[in-house]
């Protein structure tokens, strides 16, 4: 096929204004997107319901005064909107409170593992040779152990008496950079062979420069994409540990704690066990359509 | 295709002994009294503590115990639970029910997933392309944690209170095979939506090939087009994702097996975990790591018989 | 050209040709495709007719529309994105656009074949070679899997791929490049094609096995009287094979004629242009002519003549009239409105 139409890609309309750059571009693209708009609303609400949970809830969650154990496992009624649990306190409450941890799990796993692996991978990347062997052998140990079955040993291990927030961000955290560093070397490996990078580098461009100026603004891309992904992955994965009892332990409020709490009686109360779902599954909803829209706003060849 | 399989299987090696290696530092070498942290919250009776500590060679160096440690796991010696017992008679039976599990989860994802991502595929942009796509959405982000509940509840509960079918089991492995659909259509949950946009991307991909317009160019029946020429391509990456499921799921089913009572390896990492036997929760991870990293090196090799490309390197 | 009726049953493969109807006609085509930043106009308005032994050149640079034509001929195109708002491709009387889906592909591969630029990737990469040409036989009609695969052999044996019967379980990656080529013609002669349409069939190879690579495709259609479509944007690979030559130039034809009058005096000044851009022996020391400017952008054409932005010829009339096909003897045209001045030398 010699003269098929994808030989005139470069071609502009001419009416058509358009931004020229990938990031302009891409936001361009975002604030378009419908699954952008949604998933960002979403967030935006998330994101405010754990640092302010008492403009959601005139109650507070952490105050034990306010629930009753005579009123414990009752349905959906208008003083208690999603019921109460085993212990008498309002579901409801306890669901808008429990939104901060899954949020610091999944802002703090995203920003640990970005960092970590960024850096590696870059390093790997840039300088190849003896440091990306020894760094993608690393992380292909790393990779060989199934992140959620990994954190679950070491939390076990550190025990109950130490977990907490920060543990379950750390165990997360160190097995699943090697996801990042492999984004981030693949990226940097493929615009290092740019004609451009390879023609900066003859006019005597040191490594620094090359990396700040002509490598790192087009390898931050697809990072953010994963990086977004995995923000969802986390905040399950933090569910998940507290259900298994490893995670975070009562008297903080975790819906993942909240669902191992609810479960004995599932059958009889649901209500105590199915709204902090709803609220885990919309929650990570919102990060993968975020991770989605991002990454059709980034890479333009899956549209 | 020989020198493939040697060099896959000798690469396999470093990572082998990097990550038993990783799960030993892990739990071994952190600070503080790996006994204390092997006992969980329970009080350690000093004659106990000497014994242990010989068991597990904790006053050689650290290399010598990791030694130790990878003889142990080669020999089928996962170590001693806290009352003794070895750890690899708790495996008895339960590794034939998350095995189970896995391949029932396996089966649903291949037969759903597939066949989404086709219908995804050759309705590219069409109505049913971009409600798959959403449903695909979905499904990632319900965790098996909800979904576990939701379709005990739903499936297993409501629909024989409502209609009288009774035919999800919600609990036990004693209905046989039936006793696996639930767990194993929640358990491949996550697993369904990725292998529906791998098929559809690998079918697209393979749609737009030159060889699919040869054979169009050759006048081949479009089904034949379809169904041989591109669908044998398509498929290389498919078979090898769902390889490697296999080993992921068999790791991931600790939640599924909790939630349906299913009495598996994983449900005994929850139980341990919750008794605080930490040599049993070591040896289980171990396990279960060795199946992801052995699942992972077979599905290359299969690479190797699917795509004809790398068997004549 | 006027319409003669269009036959819409199939005729039987041995008719020939019915009185003057020649075996290829492609009549005023018209191919756009819709993307996203607008529709492409790739070929508007071509036509040209093709006889059974006959080879025809289509000469043209990327985007000119000569691989279009062809796979609209083929029947090949991805529609959508693509459709074919006007125009008739008669083989054999029938127009091949009327006909339904199913009947297009018994054409296929049966009467009208195609060979592909790059055989790497136009080959499957996890059949064998002999399976892949063993399925003409098996699909197309009816044979044993072990009468396929020994006239696999003997068609391998027929392009001369050495020790046949050795490598027919061979996969394409593991023969070279000429040979892959060779494995895709052997495909497309298998099942004794009227018409063969070859897409660039050497450019993805070196100089040498260009040159075998064209004998074999002239000697197979001097053997079986075939119609044979060159498409080349490479003017001195087609010299020796060609009978007659189609420009084209921004989805038209451009110049039509045999190949010796093109070469002896060219009647468009871009067809001009190209043949004062190959490199001559008895020109060395001289500076090599380029076309000046670029291929026109197919979804901003340039109005009137599209080759007026880069011509030597041009006039201000170029800018915004279209010029027609001028027919300048009984067996040449020319899309030029100064042909004449073209041909005198004159200007430029």
């Amino acid at each position: 096929m010699s003269d098929t139409l994808t030989e005139q890609k470069p071609v502009k309309p001419p009416k058509q204004k358009r931004p020229a750059s990938l990031w302009s571009d891409a936001l361009y693209d975002l604030r378009r997107s419908k699954v952008f708009i949604i998933a960002a609303v979403l967030i935006a609400i998330l994101v405010v319901m754990s640092i302010i949970p008492g403009l959601f809830s005139p109650v507070n969650a952490f105050d034990s005064s306010t629930c009753d154990l005579t009123i414990a496992r009752q349905g959906v009624s208008s003083a208690h909107w999603f019921g109460t649990d085993n212990l008498g306190c309002d579901t409801y409450s306890r669901v808008i409170y429990g939104a901060r941890i899954s949020i610091m799990v999944g802002v703090f796993s995203t920003l640990a593992t970005t960092l970590i692996g960024g850096l590696l991978g870059l390093l790997a990347g840039f300088y190849g040779r003896w440091t990306d062997t020894v760094l993608s052998r690393l992380a292909e140990v790393f990779f060989a152990v199934p992140s959620t079955l990994g954190a679950l040993l070491i939390l076990a291990v550190v025990g109950r008496d130490n977990a907490g927030i920060w543990t379950v961000v750390l165990a997360l955290s160190v097995l699943a950079w090697p996801m990042v560093l492999r984004i981030m070397r693949a990226a940097v490996m493929s615009s290092k062979s740019q004609d451009y990078v390879v023609a900066a580098r003859a006019l005597g461009a040191g490594p620094g420069r090359i990396m700040q100026r002509h490598i790192l603004p087009n390898a931050v891309a697809p990072v953010i994409v994963v990086a977004t992904m995995n923000m969802g992955v986390f905040i399950a994965a933090e569910a998940a540990l507290s259900f298994l009892g490893v995670g975070i332990q009562s008297p903080d409020i975790s819906w993942g704690l909240m669902i191992a709490d609810a479960r004995n009686r599932f059958l009889q109360a649901p209500e105590a066990l199915l709204f902090p779902a709803l609220f885990l599954s919309i929650t990570v909803l919102a990060f993968v359509m975020l991770g989605d829209a991002v990454r059709d706003a980034f890479d333009p060849k899956l549209r | 295709m020989g020198r493939y399989v040697v060099r896959r299987l000798l690469q396999a090696i470093p990572v082998l002994l990097g990550t038993t290696f990783l799960i030993f530092a892990l739990v071994y070498a952190l600070p503080g009294d790996p006994i204390q942290a092997l006992a969980g919250d329970r009080a350690v009776d000093p004659i106990f503590r000497a014994t242990m500590r010989e068991m597990f060679h904790l006053d050689d160096p650290l290399i010598v115990q990791y030694g130790y440690y990878v003889q142990g796991i080669f020999t089928g010696d996962f170590g001693m639970t806290f009352r003794g017992v070895p750890v690899s008679t708790i495996f008895e039976g339960k590794f034939q029910v998350t095995l189970n599990l896995a391949l029932m989860a396996l089966v649903i994802e291949a037969i759903v997933g597939v066949g989404l991502g086709l219908i995804a595929a050759l309705r590219r942009g069409k109505a049913a392309d971009t409600a798959i796509l959403a449903f695909t959405l979905l499904l990632v982000s319900v965790p098996t944690l909800v979904s576990g509940f939701v379709l005990q509840l739903v499936l297993g509960v409501q629909l024989k209170t409502s209609t009288g079918i009774d035919f999800f089991p919600v609990a036990g492995t004693s209905e046989g095979w039936r006793s696996y659909l639930l767990p194993g259509l929640v358990l491949a949950g996550t697993s369904i939506a990725y292998l529906t946009r791998l098929t559809r991307t690998s079918l697209m991909e393979t749609l737009r090939a030159d060889y699919v317009r040869t054979a169009i160019a050759k006048g081949m029946p479009r089904r034949r087009v379809l169904g041989r020429h591109a669908l044998r391509n398509s498929l290389i990456p498919l078979v090898t994702y769902l390889g490697a499921d296999l080993g992921a799921l068999m790791s991931g089913a600790v939640i599924t097996e909790t939630i349906f009572n299913l009495n598996g390896i994983g449900r005994q990492l929850f139980d341990s975990v919750y008794l605080s036997e930490n040599s049993v929760v070591v040896g289980i991870v171990t396990v279960l790591v060795l199946i992801f990293i052995a699942a992972n090196l077979i599905v290359d090799l299969l690479y190797a018989v699917l795509d004809p490309r790398i068997r004549y390197e | 050209m006027k319409n003669p009726s269009v036959d819409t049953h199939l005729l039987p493969a041995d008719s020939g040709t019915i009185g003057t109807e020649p075996l290829l006609a492609v009549d005023n085509l018209h191919v756009e495709f819709t993307t996203r930043q607008g529709v492409v106009r790739a070929v508007n308005g071509v036509s040209y007719a093709l006889n059974a032994g006959e080879t025809l050149a289509v000469l043209g640079e990327s985007g000119s529309g000569k691989s279009v034509t062809a796979q609209a001929i083929m029947g090949i195109l991805d529609m959508p994105p693509a459709r074919v708002p006007k125009g008739e491709i008669r083989f054999r009387g029938t127009d091949l656009l009327k006909l339904s889906e199913n009947q297009r592909s018994q054409i296929r591969g049966q009467q009208i074949a195609m060979i592909f630029q790059d055989a790497l990737s136009a080959l499957n990469p996890v059949f064998t070679v002999g399976w892949q040409i063993a399925e003409m036989f098996r699909v197309h009609k009816g044979m044993s899997k072990k009468d396929s695969y020994t006239k696999a052999i003997e068609l391998m044996d027929r392009v001369r791929i050495p020790a046949a019967r050795q490598r027919v379980n061979d996969y394409p990656h593991q023969f070279s490049g000429g040979m892959r080529q060779r494995i895709m013609i052997a495909m497309s002669i298998a099942l004794d094609p009227d018409l063969l349409i070859a897409d660039e069939p050497t450019t993805a190879l070196d100089v040498t096995v260009q040159a075998q690579i064209m004998e074999l495709l002239a000697e197979l259609q001097r053997d079986s009287n075939m119609g044979l479509i060159l498409i080349t944007h490479d003017l001195g690979v087609v010299a020796d094979v060609a009978d007659k030559i189609a420009v084209m130039y921004g989805g038209r034809i451009v110049e039509n004629a045999p190949v010796h009058d093109i070469y002896r005096n060219p009647a468009h000044p871009y067809t001009k242009g190209l043949l004062e851009s190959i490199p001559r022996v008895d020109m060395k020391g001289q500076e090599l002519y380029a076309i000046k400017g670029l291929p026109p952008n197919l979804l901003d054409m340039p109005t009137g003549c599209a080759f007026h932005p880069r011509c030597p010829f041009r006039q201000d009339n170029c800018v915004t009239d279209v010029p027609a096909l001028h027919a300048i003897s009984g067996t040449r045209s020319s899309a030029c409105h100064y042909w004449r001045e073209v041909l005198d030398g004159t200007a430029g």
